[in-house]
């Protein structure tokens, strides 16, 4: 038994509906309970689709348990194959019906129901959602390609037999579907991408495919695993019993993507790519080396993701950004070897949890200035007070957003790029804002720099007054709220209760430090202060404390 | 003012817009002044279906429940799929750390290697430590729960002779098998209802969670009737129990509260019958009738609520013009069907396709079934494809459905309101009725403004 406040992955029936949703002619009959419909929402409202995902629920209730539930199943399947007429049918059942073994896999197998059928066993008291959408995508595969199956001893087929065919080569793009984290337009960056190389797409698959794609899968000179955690054991499967090479290279950002090629070109006996083409075709090389994104160096960045996104993440920030990755972690423990081996390249130590707490509380020890995570770390990160991307499934509605915001290949990179260091300019500008505040000119909330947008009262009438009033002001400050008008616009450095009290001249000192270091120098002195047991705060104490932080 | 309590209607035109007065029928039955029973309409043989049923499971209740009570923790004993349930059907709260959450079930627990109740015990233990504030536990059932028959109540039992004093454990059943949606309440509140002091004094008891603020202004307006002492379940805090006795009057501020009003009775309790307070109409016949129980004069509650029901309708008159004549049908979802269809037809001139309702329990809405329209077309339970096939043929002007069906039909021309934003929204009372009429129009609106050349 464990204790779950929030969890990054649904159950593993959750899974297998992704897969279903994503593809058409597909149909899914979930032996489950009244409240499991709840998941039809999140495909209808975070992915805004148009229609209900393709499942049938057969609702039973405490009453039915008594009875034959198996009927119910068995009229649900028919009633469904009737309605529907998928081309292919799964076959499943939630948490509860496990428990009462009906097996309707096994029901609808002898129901002659004249389409394939694919009975789903996903055991969801020991996996979960994305270990269910992959096992669901192998096992359908796996029946509709029953009967095309190599005999033992066949040769595999050579990965450049598509020059001997006369023809283009192809490949499978596999594991993009919904919920999953831009998937949409991932499709269409690599397909573009791959187009511009010579190389043909097959099958994209599970996202907008039919039973009847599926079948064709061995027809590709070679599988790409653009998501593993969705494609990994099909790829493994296929390269197994058809001999279909994999490209495990998930090229996302600029460093991955020219890997990427780089593997599919040796992979299918092609020229290699031109080493000049991130530069020609991604503007985040040179983003990322222009003057302005000196500030970025060294910033320390927090990634906690999916493997495939966390993976990717932290060689970016490294190799691409400058960043000091000073955290990584997933919540996939299926690919949990692969990002323990990414973080010790980086001398970390990966966290490898489902707990979101866990992760805030690592978040919260690694101090980092910028969180790259789920819709989790968002919000942990909200509570913290550090800017944050989310880069990962589980997602919010916001992250399906309306344009086109790929995160793989050149296009993904420069979406990368502004997706990250936005926020770090809102943190920015946070701090200026927080700095402004206590120039004369600042009012709360935004104004018109035109005159009659000024406020009322003129601040700088009050201006000698500052020192004079120093100290009352202070302690209103210090009592929580600051009082109207002049107190509000005029408010000089404040004090919070239990730290030291800034003197007149110490106070002066402070306000002729340029606003945008000034909030720094204030928390550091007062820190350094309350460390040295000192009480006031003289333009000496600003001095011994900016030595002190110097060093 | 008439002798009556429950005159909702002074002009003329607004006597055009009530074509029904009010039924005194139930709503004075136990009052001191019994007025002529009105003519009950006649509505057509409820539609009973079963089949897929597009509806949350209990469960859900502690998106609300765990705000209304923060003292309170509400621990899932159940599945990850119950865990995933409640995080996004809560997906439009603050994400804060929630005061629910899920003890998931694992292999082991299942397999018996791992004994449940010490599994249990141990995570309760945790969780007590983590949040010393928690006040109350519930222990939810759920569906795997309720099937492995793992017993919540002796283990509540056990943990309240082990925390004696520091808190209490009470256990209810939120599971699908058994509840739906706003089901899991009545659950939560039942089982609270033992422990309830006991008290004859006379009081009036105010049953299901309103909105903070709502809950104030009819505080404020019963001590302006001079009602009083007047007490809430749920509490705020969910040590602060109201006490129950004979001289105990019941007035239902939510119509999914079956098992939780007979334990009540049970304690002596009586029941006022009443509309729900939605709308001008049932807000002012729900005060009224809590007044009449009281021995009100009638003019006084006239002088106190009249101004109010003005008020209201004037508020209500543009929401009535966008709404006026368009075709109504409502999916079950939170049982607050029933009490809907009457306000948005008799307040809002809506015309009503079918009212849909999970369950339904004659008793607890007589009073509103006899201010339905006649001729209006009742469904319980649900076979969501052949309802959908209804919709679809009736083409309405506005549906009220889940969020799992909201943009499919929203993407064949349909407009809909989400109902799950119902049991979320300060929509009770005379002052809030322009307020819940206006998430009815808004879809209408949104319709009207859009234009795409």
């Amino acid at each position: 038994m464990e204790l779950t406040l929030w969890t990054y992955e649904g159950p593993p029936h959750v899974g297998a509906m992704r897969i279903a949703a994503s593809m058409e002619g597909l149909h899914y009959v979930l032996h489950a309970p009244q409240g499991d419909t709840y998941a039809d929402l999140l495909f209808t409202m975070i992915e805004r689709r148009d229609r209900r995902p393709p499942v049938t629920y057969t609702t039973f209730q405490a009453r039915d348990l008594g009875g034959d539930t198996a009927e119910l199943v068995k009229r649900s399947i028919q009633q469904a194959v009737d309605r529907f007429q998928p081309e292919a049918l799964l076959v499943g059942e939630s948490c509860t019906a496990e428990l009462i073994q009906d097996q309707p896999g096994a029901l609808a197998g002898g129901m002659n129901l004249g389409v394939p059928v694919v009975n789903l066993e996903l055991p969801a008291y020991s996996k979960k959602e994305n270990w269910g959408a992959a096992e669901t995508l192998y096992q359908l595969c796996r029946t509709l390609l029953r009967e095309q199956l190599p005999a033992p001893g066949t040769p595999r087929p050579s990965p450049d037999r598509w020059r001997a065919e006369g023809r283009r080569p192809r490949v499978n793009l596999l594991g993009p579907s919904l919920l999953g984290f831009r998937c949409r337009d991932d499709i269409k960056e690599i397909r573009g991408l791959l187009g511009e190389h010579g190389i043909d797409v097959n099958v994209v698959a599970p996202m907008g495919a039919r039973p009847a794609d599926l079948v064709r899968l061995p027809e590709a000179d070679a599988n790409v695993c653009l998501y593993p955690e969705v494609a990994g054991p099909l790829c493994s499967w296929l390269e197994r019993q058809f001999g279909t090479p994999v490209v495990r290279t998930v090229p996302i950002g600029v460093g991955a993507t020219r890997r990427f090629l780089a593997e599919l070109s040796t992979v299918l006996d092609l020229e290699a790519p031109e080493a000049n083409e991130a530069d020609l075709r991604s503007r985040m090389p040179w983003y990322s080396r222009s003057v302005d994104s000196t500030y970025l160096t060294g910033k320390r960045v927090f990634i906690f993701a999916d493997a495939t996104h966390a993976i990717a993440a932290a060689r970016i920030a490294a190799d691409e950004l400058g960043f000091t990755v000073v955290g990584l972690g997933t919540y996939s423990r299926e690919l949990a070897r692969e990002v323990r081996a990414a973080a010790k390249e980086l001398g970390l130590e990966a966290l490898i949890t489902d707990d979101y707490l866990a992760v805030e509380k690592a978040m919260g020890e690694a101090a980092p200035e910028l969180v790259l995570g789920t819709q989790m770390e968002r919000h942990s990160a909200k509570r913290l007070g550090i800017p944050c991307a989310v880069i990962s499934a589980p997602l919010h509605v916001q992250d399906v957003p309306a344009r086109y915001a790929p995160q793989m290949g050149w296009e993904g990179a420069n979406v990368i790029f502004d997706s990250w260091v936005h926020p770090l300019m809102m943190g920015l500008e946070e701090h200026l804002i927080g700095m402004f505040r206590h120039d004369f000119e600042f009012v709360e909330g935004h104004r018109s720099h035109l005159a009659e947008g000024a406020p009322p009262r003129q601040a700088a009438a009050h201006e000698p007054d500052v020192a004079a009033v120093a100290g009352s002001s202070m302690a209103a400050a210090a009592n929580g709220t600051a009082a109207a008008g002049a107190t509000a616009t005029l408010a000089p450095p404040t004090v919070t209760e239990g730290t030291a009290v800034w003197s007149a001249d110490g106070e002066a000192a402070l306000r002729k430090i340029p606003f945008f270091v000034r909030g720094k120098v204030k928390t550091n002195t007062e820190t350094f202060a309350r460390d040295h047991g000192v009480a006031a705060i003289t333009e000496e104490v600003l001095y011994d404390a900016k030595a002190h932080y110097s060093k | 003012m008439g002798s009556s309590a429950l005159r909702p209607v002074k002009e003329s035109a607004d006597e055009a817009r009530f074509p029904h007065s009010l039924p005194p029928d139930g709503l004075t039955r136990k009052g001191p002044t019994p007025v002529p029973m009105a003519s009950t309409p006649t509505l057509p043989p409820l539609l009973r279906e079963s089949g897929q049923r597009e509806v949350f499971c209990g469960l859900t209740s502690i998106v609300w429940l765990h705000r209304r009570m923060p003292d309170a923790f509400f621990l899932v004993v159940g599945s990850r799929t119950c865990a995933h349930l409640v995080q996004s059907a809560a997906g439009v709260m603050i994400f804060a750390e929630p005061r629910f959450g899920t003890a998931i079930l694992g292999e082991r627990d299942l397999a018996g290697l791992a004994d449940a109740n010490e599994e249990l015990d141990r995570v309760v233990n945790d969780l007590l430590e983590r949040r010393p504030e928690i006040r109350t536990l519930f222990l939810v059932g759920s569906c795997p729960s309720e099937v492995i028959k793992l017993d919540l109540a002796k283990a509540a039992e056990r943990i309240n002779t082990r925390m004696r004093g520091r808190v209490r454990v009470v256990n209810y059943s939120g599971s699908g098998i058994e509840t739906t949606f706003t089901q899991g309440e009545d659950g939560a509140l039942s089982a609270l209802v033992p422990l309830l002091p006991s008290s004859d004094e006379n009081q009036l008891l105010l049953v299901g969670t309103l909105a903070d603020g709502v809950e104030d202004r009819f505080l404020t307006l019963f001590e302006r009737l001079g009602i009083g002492p007047v007490r809430s379940l749920p509490p705020r805090q969910s040590t602060a129990l109201p006490a129950v006795g004979p001289g105990t009057k019941l007035l239902l501020a939510q119509p999914f509260l079956s098992d939780t009003v007979r334990a009540l009775e049970r304690r002596g309790a009586t029941r006022l019958p009443s509309p729900y307070p939605l709308g001008v109409e049932g807000s002012r016949a729900w005060m009224a009738a809590a007044a009449a129980a009281f021995g009100v004069d009638p003019n006084l509650v006239a002088e106190v609520l009249d101004p109010l029901v003005e008020r209201g309708r004037r508020a209500l008159a543009p929401l009535r013009r966008q709404l006026e004549g368009k075709r109504l049908f409502l999916m079950p979802d939170s049982q607050l069907e029933i009490p809907l269809a009457r306000f948005l037809s008799r307040e809002c001139g809506m015309e009503l396709v079918e009212v849909g309702t999970p369950y339904l329990d004659r008793p607890l809405m007589a009073e509103e079934l006899a201010l339905l329209p006649e001729g209006t077309q009742l469904s319980e339970g649900q076979d969501l494809e052949r309802q959908l096939e209804r919709v679809r043929a009736a083409r309405p002007d506005l549906v009220v459905c889940g969020l799992g069906i909201a943009n499919p039909l929203e993407a064949e021309g349909i407009a809909t309101k989400w109902s799950i934003e119902l049991v979320f929204s300060p929509i009770h009372g005379i002052d809030q009725a322009a307020d819940l009429a206006e998430l009815f129009a808004r879809p209408l609106h949104r319709r009207q403004l859009l234009k795409w050349n």
